[in-house]
Protein backbone atom coordinates (compact mmCIF):
# COMPACT_ATOMS: atom_id res chain seq x y z
CA UNK A 1 0.00 0.00 0.00
CA UNK A 2 1.34 3.48 -0.75
CA UNK A 3 2.50 5.73 1.86
CA UNK A 4 -0.66 6.62 4.35
CA UNK A 5 -1.50 10.44 4.45
CA UNK A 6 -0.96 10.70 8.44
CA UNK A 7 -4.27 12.56 9.66
CA UNK A 8 -2.56 13.14 13.55
CA UNK A 9 -5.34 10.10 14.92
CA UNK A 10 -4.50 7.90 17.44
CA UNK A 11 -6.46 5.43 19.17
CA UNK A 12 -6.13 4.26 22.49
CA UNK A 13 -8.04 1.18 23.12
CA UNK A 14 -8.39 -2.52 24.60
CA UNK A 15 -9.51 -5.20 21.82
CA UNK A 16 -11.67 -6.32 24.60
CA UNK A 17 -14.16 -3.34 24.63
CA UNK A 18 -17.12 -2.98 22.22
CA UNK A 19 -16.60 0.58 22.46
CA UNK A 20 -13.27 0.63 21.22
CA UNK A 21 -14.46 -1.93 18.74
CA UNK A 22 -16.76 0.78 17.56
CA UNK A 23 -14.38 3.31 16.77
CA UNK A 24 -12.05 0.98 14.92
CA UNK A 25 -14.60 -0.36 12.17
CA UNK A 26 -15.34 3.34 12.10
CA UNK A 27 -11.98 4.11 11.24
CA UNK A 28 -12.00 1.21 8.79
CA UNK A 29 -15.45 2.21 7.19
CA UNK A 30 -13.92 5.15 6.74
CA UNK A 31 -10.59 4.37 5.50
CA UNK A 32 -8.80 6.69 7.89
CA UNK A 33 -5.41 6.11 8.54
CA UNK A 34 -4.43 6.19 12.73
CA UNK A 35 -2.11 4.62 15.26
CA UNK A 36 -3.69 2.36 17.02
CA UNK A 37 -2.36 1.93 21.02
CA UNK A 38 -3.33 -1.18 22.66
CA UNK A 39 -3.91 0.04 26.62
CA UNK A 40 -3.51 -2.57 29.40
CA UNK A 41 -6.50 -1.84 31.58
CA UNK A 42 -4.83 -3.05 34.34
CA UNK A 43 -2.21 -0.85 34.03
CA UNK A 44 -3.30 2.04 32.06
CA UNK A 45 -1.01 3.94 30.69
CA UNK A 46 0.12 8.04 31.79
CA UNK A 47 -1.48 8.86 28.13
CA UNK A 48 -4.77 7.61 28.68
CA UNK A 49 -4.78 9.29 32.63
CA UNK A 50 -4.11 12.28 31.02
CA UNK A 51 -6.34 12.44 28.16
CA UNK A 52 -9.56 10.92 30.09
CA UNK A 53 -9.01 12.20 34.03
CA UNK A 54 -12.62 12.04 34.38
CA UNK A 55 -13.33 8.20 33.58
CA UNK A 56 -10.20 6.65 32.93
CA UNK A 57 -11.37 4.81 30.58
CA UNK A 58 -11.00 3.74 26.55
CA UNK A 59 -11.52 4.51 24.34
CA UNK A 60 -9.76 7.98 23.66
CA UNK A 61 -8.96 9.23 20.28
CA UNK A 62 -6.34 11.79 19.88
CA UNK A 63 -6.41 13.95 16.54
CA UNK A 64 -3.78 16.27 16.66
CA UNK A 65 -3.13 15.74 20.33
CA UNK A 66 -6.60 16.62 21.30
CA UNK A 67 -8.61 14.43 23.03
CA UNK A 68 -12.23 12.98 22.02
CA UNK A 69 -13.85 10.63 24.35
CA UNK A 70 -16.92 8.45 24.42
CA UNK A 71 -17.42 5.86 21.12
CA UNK A 72 -20.50 8.01 20.00
CA UNK A 73 -19.11 11.02 20.40
CA UNK A 74 -15.73 9.70 18.74
CA UNK A 75 -18.12 8.50 15.86
CA UNK A 76 -19.75 11.98 14.96
CA UNK A 77 -16.66 13.92 15.58
CA UNK A 78 -14.97 11.24 12.82
CA UNK A 79 -18.17 12.77 10.17
CA UNK A 80 -17.68 15.77 11.36
CA UNK A 81 -14.12 16.58 11.13
CA UNK A 82 -14.03 14.25 7.77
CA UNK A 83 -16.60 14.89 5.74
CA UNK A 84 -14.63 13.74 2.67
CA UNK A 85 -15.16 10.37 4.07
CA UNK A 86 -17.95 8.09 4.10
CA UNK A 87 -20.24 9.09 6.62
CA UNK A 88 -21.89 7.13 9.41
CA UNK A 89 -25.05 9.09 10.38
CA UNK A 90 -27.55 9.94 7.24
CA UNK A 91 -27.93 13.43 6.06
CA UNK A 92 -32.16 13.16 7.10
CA UNK A 93 -32.01 15.23 10.42
CA UNK A 94 -35.43 13.15 11.77
CA UNK A 95 -33.11 10.06 10.30
CA UNK A 96 -30.30 11.22 12.49
CA UNK A 97 -32.01 11.18 15.35
CA UNK A 98 -33.51 8.41 15.13
CA UNK A 99 -29.83 6.71 14.95
CA UNK A 100 -29.08 8.87 17.93
CA UNK A 101 -31.55 7.47 19.90
CA UNK A 102 -31.41 3.48 19.05
CA UNK A 103 -27.44 3.88 19.72
CA UNK A 104 -28.16 5.89 23.22
CA UNK A 105 -30.88 2.58 23.53
CA UNK A 106 -28.21 0.19 22.60
CA UNK A 107 -25.80 1.96 25.31
CA UNK A 108 -28.54 2.08 28.18
CA UNK A 109 -30.33 -1.46 27.49
CA UNK A 110 -28.09 -3.80 25.95
CA UNK A 111 -24.51 -2.88 27.53
CA UNK A 112 -26.44 -2.63 31.02
CA UNK A 113 -28.25 -5.91 30.68
CA UNK A 114 -25.63 -7.45 29.35
CA UNK A 115 -23.58 -6.47 32.39
CA UNK A 116 -25.76 -8.06 34.69
CA UNK A 117 -26.97 -11.38 32.55
CA UNK A 118 -22.91 -12.13 33.14
CA UNK A 119 -22.37 -11.29 36.85
CA UNK A 120 -25.06 -13.59 38.14
CA UNK A 121 -25.84 -17.21 38.33
CA UNK A 122 -29.44 -19.15 38.83
CA UNK A 123 -32.50 -17.48 39.38
CA UNK A 124 -31.69 -14.23 39.57
CA UNK A 125 -30.78 -14.14 36.47
CA UNK A 126 -34.41 -14.99 34.89
CA UNK A 127 -35.57 -11.33 35.03
CA UNK A 128 -32.59 -10.18 33.47
CA UNK A 129 -33.22 -13.30 30.72
CA UNK A 130 -36.71 -11.87 30.12
CA UNK A 131 -35.34 -8.29 29.71
CA UNK A 132 -32.49 -9.39 27.33
CA UNK A 133 -34.83 -11.01 25.03
CA UNK A 134 -37.43 -7.92 24.99
CA UNK A 135 -34.18 -5.53 24.21
CA UNK A 136 -33.34 -7.86 21.48
CA UNK A 137 -37.41 -7.70 19.76
CA UNK A 138 -37.35 -3.85 20.04
CA UNK A 139 -34.15 -3.90 17.92
CA UNK A 140 -35.71 -6.80 15.68
CA UNK A 141 -38.43 -4.44 15.17
CA UNK A 142 -36.13 -1.42 14.72
CA UNK A 143 -34.26 -3.20 11.74
CA UNK A 144 -37.52 -4.62 10.36
CA UNK A 145 -36.78 -5.90 6.76
CA UNK A 146 -33.84 -3.84 6.35
CA UNK A 147 -30.90 -5.05 5.18
CA UNK A 148 -28.60 -2.56 7.69
CA UNK A 149 -30.47 -0.47 10.50
CA UNK A 150 -29.07 2.52 8.48
CA UNK A 151 -31.32 1.89 5.68
CA UNK A 152 -31.18 3.38 2.60
CA UNK A 153 -28.10 4.74 3.35
CA UNK A 154 -26.23 1.44 4.54
CA UNK A 155 -24.22 0.49 6.78
CA UNK A 156 -24.38 3.22 9.26
CA UNK A 157 -24.11 4.68 12.88
CA UNK A 158 -26.51 2.15 14.22
CA UNK A 159 -25.31 -0.84 12.87
CA UNK A 160 -21.36 -0.06 14.47
CA UNK A 161 -22.93 1.00 17.64
CA UNK A 162 -24.37 -2.69 17.84
CA UNK A 163 -22.51 -4.72 16.04
CA UNK A 164 -19.54 -5.37 18.70
CA UNK A 165 -22.40 -6.91 20.87
CA UNK A 166 -23.99 -9.06 18.72
CA UNK A 167 -20.86 -11.55 18.93
CA UNK A 168 -21.78 -12.11 22.17
CA UNK A 169 -25.50 -13.23 21.10
CA UNK A 170 -24.05 -16.75 21.20
CA UNK A 171 -22.98 -16.42 24.52
CA UNK A 172 -26.36 -15.12 25.87
CA UNK A 173 -27.77 -18.39 24.59
CA UNK A 174 -24.58 -20.72 25.42
CA UNK A 175 -24.63 -19.35 29.42
CA UNK A 176 -28.29 -17.86 29.75
CA UNK A 177 -30.82 -19.15 27.49
CA UNK A 178 -31.80 -16.38 25.67
CA UNK A 179 -31.50 -18.04 22.08
CA UNK A 180 -31.58 -15.19 19.69
CA UNK A 181 -31.78 -16.95 16.54
CA UNK A 182 -34.98 -18.21 17.90
CA UNK A 183 -36.30 -14.47 19.87
CA UNK A 184 -34.33 -12.42 17.15
CA UNK A 185 -33.74 -14.10 13.89
CA UNK A 186 -33.89 -11.17 11.63
CA UNK A 187 -31.50 -9.71 14.36
CA UNK A 188 -29.17 -12.91 14.23
CA UNK A 189 -29.20 -12.26 9.98
CA UNK A 190 -28.27 -8.82 10.37
CA UNK A 191 -25.21 -9.98 12.99
CA UNK A 192 -23.99 -12.55 10.35
CA UNK A 193 -24.43 -10.37 7.37
CA UNK A 194 -22.69 -7.45 9.68
CA UNK A 195 -20.05 -10.14 10.01
CA UNK A 196 -19.28 -10.31 6.21
CA UNK A 197 -17.69 -7.05 6.21
CA UNK A 198 -13.75 -6.65 6.59
CA UNK A 199 -13.68 -3.55 8.74
CA UNK A 200 -16.39 -5.56 11.44
CA UNK A 201 -15.03 -9.21 10.85
CA UNK A 202 -11.51 -7.77 11.57
CA UNK A 203 -12.15 -5.84 15.28
CA UNK A 204 -14.97 -7.26 16.71
CA UNK A 205 -13.97 -10.51 18.87
CA UNK A 206 -15.39 -13.84 17.36
CA UNK A 207 -18.10 -15.33 18.72
CA UNK A 208 -15.88 -17.98 20.18
CA UNK A 209 -13.23 -15.61 22.01
CA UNK A 210 -16.35 -13.68 23.73
CA UNK A 211 -17.57 -17.09 25.05
CA UNK A 212 -14.04 -17.84 26.44
CA UNK A 213 -13.66 -14.74 27.70
CA UNK A 214 -16.70 -14.63 29.73
CA UNK A 215 -15.94 -18.39 30.46
CA UNK A 216 -12.80 -17.22 32.18
CA UNK A 217 -14.48 -14.20 33.87
CA UNK A 218 -17.22 -16.36 35.33
CA UNK A 219 -14.35 -19.03 36.76
CA UNK A 220 -12.64 -16.02 38.33
CA UNK A 221 -16.09 -14.56 39.65
CA UNK A 222 -16.71 -18.75 41.13
CA UNK A 223 -19.71 -18.80 38.97
CA UNK A 224 -20.20 -22.23 37.13
CA UNK B 1 -51.95 31.02 17.59
CA UNK B 2 -53.65 28.05 15.03
CA UNK B 3 -51.11 29.71 11.94
CA UNK B 4 -48.44 29.58 14.62
CA UNK B 5 -49.11 25.70 15.17
CA UNK B 6 -48.99 25.23 11.26
CA UNK B 7 -46.21 26.99 10.79
CA UNK B 8 -43.29 24.39 12.43
CA UNK B 9 -46.16 21.82 13.75
CA UNK B 10 -44.06 21.17 17.24
CA UNK B 11 -45.60 19.37 20.32
CA UNK B 12 -43.54 18.70 23.15
CA UNK B 13 -45.20 16.12 25.75
CA UNK B 14 -43.17 17.19 29.12
CA UNK B 15 -43.76 17.39 32.82
CA UNK B 16 -43.51 20.81 34.24
CA UNK B 17 -40.39 20.39 36.92
CA UNK B 18 -38.64 18.02 34.55
CA UNK B 19 -34.78 19.21 33.84
CA UNK B 20 -34.88 17.07 30.43
CA UNK B 21 -38.18 18.14 29.26
CA UNK B 22 -37.20 22.20 30.57
CA UNK B 23 -34.09 21.60 27.70
CA UNK B 24 -36.00 21.42 25.17
CA UNK B 25 -38.42 23.95 26.11
CA UNK B 26 -35.10 26.54 26.68
CA UNK B 27 -34.15 25.45 22.83
CA UNK B 28 -37.42 26.54 21.44
CA UNK B 29 -37.23 29.32 23.05
CA UNK B 30 -33.65 30.71 21.72
CA UNK B 31 -34.85 29.50 18.53
CA UNK B 32 -38.49 31.19 18.90
CA UNK B 33 -40.06 28.03 17.69
CA UNK B 34 -43.92 28.14 18.50
CA UNK B 35 -45.11 24.80 19.70
CA UNK B 36 -47.92 23.03 21.52
CA UNK B 37 -47.12 22.10 25.04
CA UNK B 38 -48.38 19.11 26.29
CA UNK B 39 -48.36 18.81 30.06
CA UNK B 40 -48.24 15.04 31.13
CA UNK B 41 -49.25 14.27 34.51
CA UNK B 42 -46.97 11.86 35.32
CA UNK B 43 -47.82 11.75 39.21
CA UNK B 44 -51.11 10.23 37.65
CA UNK B 45 -49.52 7.91 35.10
CA UNK B 46 -48.76 7.71 31.94
CA UNK B 47 -51.08 8.90 28.66
CA UNK B 48 -51.58 6.52 25.46
CA UNK B 49 -50.10 9.28 23.43
CA UNK B 50 -46.42 9.01 25.63
CA UNK B 51 -46.87 5.31 25.30
CA UNK B 52 -47.03 5.14 21.92
CA UNK B 53 -44.68 7.88 20.87
CA UNK B 54 -41.69 6.84 23.37
CA UNK B 55 -42.53 2.97 23.76
CA UNK B 56 -39.24 2.29 24.35
CA UNK B 57 -38.42 4.13 27.39
CA UNK B 58 -42.11 5.32 28.16
CA UNK B 59 -40.48 8.53 29.02
CA UNK B 60 -41.09 12.47 29.00
CA UNK B 61 -39.59 15.17 27.09
CA UNK B 62 -40.71 13.97 23.83
CA UNK B 63 -41.03 16.03 20.94
CA UNK B 64 -43.85 15.26 17.99
CA UNK B 65 -42.78 17.05 14.75
CA UNK B 66 -45.58 16.65 12.14
CA UNK B 67 -46.96 13.81 14.30
CA UNK B 68 -43.10 11.97 14.38
CA UNK B 69 -41.40 11.13 17.38
CA UNK B 70 -38.41 12.13 18.83
CA UNK B 71 -37.12 11.06 22.31
CA UNK B 72 -34.17 11.88 24.91
CA UNK B 73 -33.96 15.63 25.37
CA UNK B 74 -30.23 16.10 23.86
CA UNK B 75 -31.16 14.45 20.77
CA UNK B 76 -34.11 16.64 20.62
CA UNK B 77 -32.02 19.73 21.29
CA UNK B 78 -29.65 18.31 18.23
CA UNK B 79 -32.39 17.52 16.12
CA UNK B 80 -33.74 20.86 16.63
CA UNK B 81 -30.66 22.98 15.35
CA UNK B 82 -30.16 20.42 12.86
CA UNK B 83 -34.25 20.49 11.24
CA UNK B 84 -33.98 23.99 11.31
CA UNK B 85 -30.95 25.33 10.22
CA UNK B 86 -31.94 28.86 9.62
CA UNK B 87 -32.61 29.08 13.17
CA UNK B 88 -29.53 30.23 15.96
CA UNK B 89 -27.86 26.96 16.64
CA UNK B 90 -26.80 25.31 20.47
CA UNK B 91 -24.28 23.52 19.41
CA UNK B 92 -21.01 25.32 17.36
CA UNK B 93 -19.92 25.01 14.19
CA UNK B 94 -16.21 23.28 14.67
CA UNK B 95 -16.13 19.92 14.79
CA UNK B 96 -13.81 19.85 17.87
CA UNK B 97 -16.21 22.18 19.76
CA UNK B 98 -19.07 20.05 19.05
CA UNK B 99 -17.50 17.11 20.23
CA UNK B 100 -16.69 18.96 23.63
CA UNK B 101 -19.58 20.37 24.08
CA UNK B 102 -21.92 16.44 23.51
CA UNK B 103 -19.16 15.66 25.71
CA UNK B 104 -19.86 17.72 28.95
CA UNK B 105 -23.55 17.70 28.10
CA UNK B 106 -23.18 13.79 28.16
CA UNK B 107 -21.35 14.50 31.28
CA UNK B 108 -24.12 16.62 33.30
CA UNK B 109 -26.62 13.56 32.12
CA UNK B 110 -24.40 11.04 33.17
CA UNK B 111 -23.79 12.74 36.61
CA UNK B 112 -26.08 15.46 38.10
CA UNK B 113 -29.64 14.13 38.68
CA UNK B 114 -28.74 10.65 39.81
CA UNK B 115 -26.82 12.10 42.31
CA UNK B 116 -28.84 14.68 43.24
CA UNK B 117 -31.43 12.56 43.92
CA UNK B 118 -29.24 10.03 45.70
CA UNK B 119 -28.68 13.47 48.24
CA UNK B 120 -32.66 13.84 49.11
CA UNK B 121 -33.35 10.04 48.78
CA UNK B 122 -31.20 8.71 51.32
CA UNK B 123 -29.43 9.65 54.90
CA UNK B 124 -25.96 7.91 56.84
CA UNK B 125 -22.99 6.99 54.66
CA UNK B 126 -25.19 6.56 51.15
CA UNK B 127 -26.02 10.64 51.36
CA UNK B 128 -22.68 11.52 52.68
CA UNK B 129 -21.61 9.69 49.46
CA UNK B 130 -23.65 11.69 47.65
CA UNK B 131 -22.69 14.84 48.99
CA UNK B 132 -19.07 14.00 48.19
CA UNK B 133 -19.92 13.45 44.54
CA UNK B 134 -21.66 16.06 43.91
CA UNK B 135 -18.94 18.10 45.33
CA UNK B 136 -16.58 17.11 42.67
CA UNK B 137 -19.02 17.27 39.95
CA UNK B 138 -19.96 20.73 40.35
CA UNK B 139 -15.94 21.46 41.05
CA UNK B 140 -15.45 19.46 37.58
CA UNK B 141 -17.84 21.81 35.89
CA UNK B 142 -16.32 24.94 37.54
CA UNK B 143 -12.75 23.86 35.88
CA UNK B 144 -14.52 23.85 32.35
CA UNK B 145 -16.18 26.53 32.66
CA UNK B 146 -13.60 28.64 33.91
CA UNK B 147 -13.50 32.65 33.24
CA UNK B 148 -16.20 32.08 30.25
CA UNK B 149 -19.71 33.63 30.42
CA UNK B 150 -20.99 30.35 29.14
CA UNK B 151 -19.80 26.97 28.92
CA UNK B 152 -20.29 27.61 25.26
CA UNK B 153 -17.49 29.97 25.21
CA UNK B 154 -16.94 31.62 22.28
CA UNK B 155 -20.22 30.69 20.91
CA UNK B 156 -22.13 32.06 23.47
CA UNK B 157 -25.17 30.65 25.32
CA UNK B 158 -24.89 27.25 23.65
CA UNK B 159 -25.82 22.88 24.21
CA UNK B 160 -24.21 22.40 27.15
CA UNK B 161 -25.61 25.55 28.89
CA UNK B 162 -29.31 24.75 27.92
CA UNK B 163 -28.04 21.28 29.56
CA UNK B 164 -27.35 22.15 32.73
CA UNK B 165 -29.44 25.39 33.02
CA UNK B 166 -32.22 23.69 34.39
CA UNK B 167 -31.00 22.10 37.39
CA UNK B 168 -29.97 25.42 38.99
CA UNK B 169 -32.92 25.68 40.46
CA UNK B 170 -32.10 22.17 41.79
CA UNK B 171 -29.32 23.96 43.55
CA UNK B 172 -31.11 25.05 46.42
CA UNK B 173 -32.68 21.80 47.77
CA UNK B 174 -29.12 20.10 47.01
CA UNK B 175 -28.06 22.55 49.52
CA UNK B 176 -30.29 21.80 51.93
CA UNK B 177 -30.34 18.36 51.23
CA UNK B 178 -26.31 18.13 51.47
CA UNK B 179 -25.42 20.91 53.71
CA UNK B 180 -22.98 22.90 51.58
CA UNK B 181 -23.25 26.18 49.73
CA UNK B 182 -22.94 25.95 45.79
CA UNK B 183 -20.96 29.83 45.91
CA UNK B 184 -18.94 28.48 48.49
CA UNK B 185 -17.54 24.98 46.46
CA UNK B 186 -17.75 26.43 42.94
CA UNK B 187 -18.56 29.79 42.55
CA UNK B 188 -17.76 30.48 38.99
CA UNK B 189 -20.80 27.86 38.99
CA UNK B 190 -23.03 29.77 41.00
CA UNK B 191 -21.88 33.07 39.49
CA UNK B 192 -23.06 31.42 36.06
CA UNK B 193 -26.35 29.87 37.57
CA UNK B 194 -27.38 33.36 38.22
CA UNK B 195 -26.28 35.08 34.35
CA UNK B 196 -28.05 31.84 33.32
CA UNK B 197 -31.38 32.52 34.86
CA UNK B 198 -31.56 36.19 33.64
CA UNK B 199 -31.52 35.08 30.57
CA UNK B 200 -35.39 34.93 28.78
CA UNK B 201 -35.61 31.52 27.12
CA UNK B 202 -33.98 29.93 30.77
CA UNK B 203 -36.36 32.54 33.03
CA UNK B 204 -39.27 31.14 31.14
CA UNK B 205 -38.67 27.87 31.10
CA UNK B 206 -37.46 27.13 34.86
CA UNK B 207 -39.77 26.83 37.84
CA UNK B 208 -38.76 28.62 41.38
CA UNK B 209 -35.89 26.64 43.48
CA UNK B 210 -39.13 26.83 46.27
CA UNK B 211 -41.58 24.87 43.71
CA UNK B 212 -38.61 22.55 42.95
CA UNK B 213 -38.25 21.71 47.39
CA UNK B 214 -41.81 21.13 47.22
CA UNK B 215 -41.86 19.12 44.70
CA UNK B 216 -39.00 16.98 46.14
CA UNK B 217 -41.19 16.80 49.32
CA UNK B 218 -44.08 15.50 47.55
CA UNK B 219 -41.85 13.09 45.66
CA UNK B 220 -40.74 11.28 49.04
CA UNK B 221 -44.00 11.62 50.63
CA UNK B 222 -45.25 9.40 47.40
CA UNK B 223 -42.26 6.87 47.28
CA UNK B 224 -42.30 6.65 51.35
CA UNK B 225 -39.28 8.20 52.05
CA UNK B 226 -38.70 9.96 56.02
Amino acid sequence: MAAEKNVGLVLLNSSLSPFGQRCSIALAEKGLPHEYVEEDLAAKSDLLLRSNPIYKQVPVLLHDGRTIIESLIILQYLDEAFPDTRPLLPTDPYERAQARFWADYVDKKVYGCGSRLYMVKGEPQVPANIEMAGILKTLEGELGEKEFFGGEHGFGFLDIALVPFSTWFESFDKFWGVGVAEVAPKLAAWAARCMERESVSKNVFSPEKVSDFIGEMRKDLGIE
Amino acid sequence: MASEKSSSDLTLLDFWVSPFGQRVRIALAEKSLPYEYVEEDLLAGKSDRLLQSNPAHKKIPVLLHGGKPVNESLIIVQYLDEAFPDTPSLLPADPYARAQARFWADYVDKKVYDCGSRLWKFKGEPQAQAKAEMLEILKTLETELGDKEFFGGEHGFGFVDAAFAPFTPWFMSYEKYGEFKVAEVAPKIAAWAERVGKRESVAKSLYSPDKVYDFIGVLKQKYGIE
